[in-house]
């Protein structure tokens, strides 16, 4: 008897469970991601154009188009926008480079209490440490081959 | 045109991010990571050149694009300045994108409250 009624509210539970848990379809999620990420690069090309239209070349257009977005996004981080976004766009927030501005502003806004230091400047890097220290060991790795490959006459 | 290559390509990377964040645990600290070294790997495999090519922001707005810069900035280094530059490029390149970031980031902890993530 016991175990019946132990069967019968589990199955109570993996019910309630299964209402409560948000449904998670990829397909949607990533029609989102798809639709947001596309718009943000949308606006990157607009302002690399306007850029490019007042004579910069490509790189210093590149870098204005970065800056820029960095700037609005953490605008809207502070402004408390794009969370709102990322929750709908998903990875489609994430991945720009507006989703790396974005996770630099909310660690140094969210640890402010923690002071000048120990708060604002350690938890800064939180995900910007990550992020800067595997890029330039990669991209080191990757150079020491190519000096290598260059020493011995290759490329 | 160019918009129309930007938004695809770029709504293309996105998609398939979104694949990794709900079908694996990954964490988004560690998918830009992992999207930082693939851009440089890509890169040095002269894989990524084309695509910004073709694609222009929709290629380098994605933290792809940010490896991509890394490896760029890192072999114009060696091939200008030989073995220091493997010490150079890659914060050469990433200057401005890192310099904004904090820069932004700090001023805006001055100017704004943490707020509850709703």
């Amino acid at each position: 008897m016991a175990d019946i009624q132990t069967q019968k509210k589990q199955k109570e539970y993996e019910k309630y469970v299964k209402k409560v848990t948000p449904v998670h379809s990829l397909p949607l999620n990533m029609a989102r991601a798809f639709l947001v990420g596309g718009l943000i690069c949308v606006l990157g090309q607009w302002i690399m154009n306007v850029c490019q239209n007042m004579g910069m070349d490509r790189q210093m257009a590149g870098a204005w188009t970065s800056g820029t977005l960095i700037l609005l996004s953490v605008l809207l981080t502070g402004l408390n926008i794009y969370p709102k976004l990322a929750k709908f766009g998903g990875a489609g927030t994430l991945v720009p480079i507006t989703g790396f501005a974005n996770s630099v502003a909310a660690s140094a806004i969210e640890f402010q209490k923690e002071g000048q230091v120990m708060g604002i400047g350690c938890k800064i890097f939180t995900i910007a440490g990550p992020v800067i220290l595997f890029g330039i060991i990669s991209s080191w790795i990757l150079g020491v081959g190519y000096w290598l490959l260059k020493m011995v006459g290759v490329v | 045109m160019s918009y129309f290559h930007a938004f695809w390509v770029g709504g293309l990377i996105c998609a398939l991010v979104q694949i990794l964040l709900d079908r694996t645990k990954l964490m988004p600290g560690r998918v830009m990571v992992l999207l930082v070294c693939s851009g440089a790997i890509l890169s040095a495999a002269g894989l990524y050149r084309p695509l910004v090519e073709f694609a222009g922001a929709g290629a380098s707005v994605p933290l792809l694009g940010f490896g991509h810069l890394l490896w760029e900035g890192i072999r114009k280094a060696i091939d200008e300045s030989g073995f220091i530059g493997l010490f150079m490029g890659g914060f050469t390149s990433s200057a401005v994108g890192i310099s904004a970031a904090l820069i932004f980031s700090y001023l805006a902890s001055l100017m704004f409250k943490p707020k509850m993530k709703g």
